[in-house]
């Protein structure tokens, strides 16, 4: 690959590309358009300024030690406008990363870690297959916090779901009614949430969800999961006194 | 073994703030509640003033303080929030439990972008408001929806059209937009109260040896926010946990994988676990196992307690070097204090094996598991309907 790399990345060869056939089914103006949707992003000019090509990224990333993954490719495709690539690492790549942004020690003061989460929100905003295919396991966990606004809660704790975490989670949900009484703190004296959440306070957090447009995200990305999300709202919000159509 | 030069950096000048690479947040905020923008909610008194990366100062409030609890913690492992709760009832501080509180959601949002910046936005400023709303002044457990909520002030502050947007969206639920003086960490709590909680250290933990892994999301995300000490780690590392362990008397041991992340990866610990696994055991426990042999892990997150402890059972199979206990300062900060490993400290929800740290401290284990027994005894028999902070003792 190294002796396709362009005589001036971020200026000169904006455009041109390092993997040229990949995905040759979709049209480069579909995958254009899409990079000018991640450009678009109001944090995307503070998340890339240039690359040093020092590798302090890729050193500090818990994903490059066991994935192929790159966090200097990212920023440097981006930073050259490789559509191309740009378009394979939005399918291929971007579910690797670990979020924990150690790639921040960028000393260009880059964030690939960021650009990573526009090129995420993109991929699911337009419904990318791969996204799909990345999420399908993880379709109950935002059923929770969209639902419930807690991300994971005490009955989750089973030994199928958690088998790699020994046999304490065996005990946990034998004993989780007992256990959970056993918290003296009374939010916590709950099992399908982290903690009790007021109704009000989730009516507040579906209308955050609508007024923001979310839940077509959700639409895009998991059609099923859009239209369970919807009856629970409606409920809620029906009772709450508001008429509004989700 | 020290993976620091210290002595090379003790002549190193302290940092001063007008040599700040970035914009102290604090001016900017005053500016839009002088236009009218937003309403900055002021930390209480009586603070404590810390310093940060660059050489500012961070006001941390003693009490009076509105807790955002974390899901994972309340969820999973649930003696961690117990714990922080158990400190400010034995100092005696006003506090607030809120049900008005909703995740920062951001777990998800790192997990699986099934979001976008006006939703996040709007998330951590309905629950601002919430705080707002009570007089208590918000105090964040989770240290994603730390690092989060300050990216969250960084979009808002940076950009008017997200703002209004947002401003919109709270207008609809008949809220004001409120930003607090200060982002505060529970943590940043522990370690403004350390001296304090060592005046009421009721064990001895100078044999104990501690190795601490920071929480990438409190010091990576907007870095100048987190409190830094020229005195530890010749200012070069958060001083966070760290200066704790120091405070309580206990060795803080050091490593040479300080700065990796856990290999929590958000949606890696649900989805794809196996390189969670591999990460925490190989890259974290081993090298901390190898080169310091700590006692026990101490962590500032939810995260983190959670992969670093979760990953070691299966990691036996493979005859890797692990079998270190791990928990939070809060707890180990609460046990210093004479808490309950089980009633407080809940240390059953916990994997990797716990029970020689505590015989290191000097706590009769099955005593305090046969006390807990009977607890649950009295929930049995529906003496009890829930244990309460009166049957622990504050």
């Amino acid at each position: 690959m190294s002796s396709a790399a362009p005589a001036a990345l971020f200026t000169a060869d904006r455009g041109a590309t390092l993997s040229p056939h990949s995905y040759p089914d979709v049209s480069y103006e579909e995958k254009l358009r899409l990079w000018d949707e991640v450009k678009a992003d109001i944090r995307f000019p503070t998340y890339l300024y240039g690359c040093y090509e020092c590798g302090i990224c890729v050193a500090a990333c818990p994903s490059a030690r066991f994935y192929d993954f790159s966090p200097r490719k990212i920023a440097q495709a981006a930073g050259r406008e490789d559509v191309e690539l740009i378009f394979e690492q939005m399918n291929d790549d971007v579910w690797n990363c670990s979020q924990c942004f150690s790639c921040n020690r960028c000393p260009r003061e880059n964030s690939p870690g960021g650009l990573i989460t526009i090129l995420r929100e993109v991929a699911v905003n337009n419904g990318l297959a791969s996204s799909k295919e990345a999420l399908e396991g993880y379709s109950r966990i935002v059923y929770k916090i969209m639902t419930t606004g807690t991300q994971v809660s005490p009955d989750m704790l089973q030994a199928d779901a958690f088998p790699d975490w020994g046999p304490g989670v065996v005990d946990v949900s034998d004993n989780l009614d007992l256990w959970r009484r056993a918290l003296p703190p009374e939010t916590l004296h709950t099992t399908s949430m982290s903690w009790h959440v007021g109704k009000e306070t989730l009516t507040e957090l579906y209308l955050i969800w609508h007024y923001s447009g979310v839940m077509d995200m959700i639409a895009e990305i998991d059609e099923g999961l859009h239209m369970i999300i919807i009856d629970v709202m409606e409920e809620t919000l029906e009772d709450a006194g508001y008429d509004i159509e989700l | 073994m020290s993976f620091i030069p210290i002595d090379a950096l003790r002549t190193k000048p302290l940092p001063r703030p007008e040599d700040a690479p970035t914009r102290d947040v604090h001016e900017i905020l005053d500016e839009l509640e002088a236009a009218g923008e937003l309403i900055i909610h002021r930390v209480p008194e009586p603070y404590v003033e810390v310093m940060t990366k660059y050489g500012r100062t961070k006001k941390i409030p003693e009490q009076m303080t509105w807790h955002h609890k974390s899901c994972g913690q309340c969820g999973h492992i649930p003696g961690y929030s117990t714990a922080i709760f158990w400190l400010n009832r034995a100092f005696g501080f006003d506090y607030d439990d809120p049900t008005d509180q909703t995740s920062c959601t951001a777990w998800n949002y790192y997990a699986s972008a099934t979001s976008n910046a006006p939703a996040q936005a709007g998330v951590a400023m309905r629950n601002f408001a919430a705080a707002y709303e009570t007089g208590y002044f918000p105090i964040i457990h989770c240290g994603t929806s730390y690092g989060h909520y300050k990216e969250v002030r960084e979009e808002l502050i940076h950009h008017d059209d997200l703002r209004a947007k947002v401003r919109d969206i709270m207008a609809k639920l008949g809220k004001p937009l409120v930003m607090p003086e200060e982002i505060v960490h529970y943590s940043e709590w522990v370690h403004a109260m350390r001296d304090r909680i060592a005046e009421r250290q009721v064990l001895d933990f100078s044999d104990i040896t501690a190795t601490v892994h920071p929480a990438c999301h409190y010091y990576k995300l907007v870095q100048e926010d987190a409190i830094y000490d020229p005195d530890l780690y010749g200012g070069e590392r958060t001083a966070t946990v760290s200066a704790l362990v120091q405070a309580l008397g206990a060795t803080v041991g050091d490593y040479s994988t300080f700065f990796d992340c856990c290999g929590f990866g958000f949606r890696h610990i649900l989805v794809e676990r196996d390189f969670t696994r591999s990460f925490a055991t190989q890259r974290k426990i081993e090298v901390m196992k190898e080169e310091a042999n700590p006692d026990v892990v101490l962590t500032h997150d939810t995260g983190c307690v959670t992969t670093l402890d979760k990953s070691q059972f299966a990691a036996q199979a493979h005859d890797k070097n692990v079998g270190i206990p791990v928990m939070s300062d809060a707890q180990f900060a609460a046990l210093a204090m004479g808490a309950h490993p089980y009633r407080v400290c809940q240390l059953h929800w916990h994997t990797t094996d716990y029970t020689p740290l505590l015989e290191k401290m000097g706590i009769d284990w099955k005593a305090a598991w046969a006390e807990f027994e009977e607890d649950i005894g009295r929930l049995e028999r529906k003496e009890i309907e829930f244990l309460s902070w009166e049957d622990v003792g504050v």
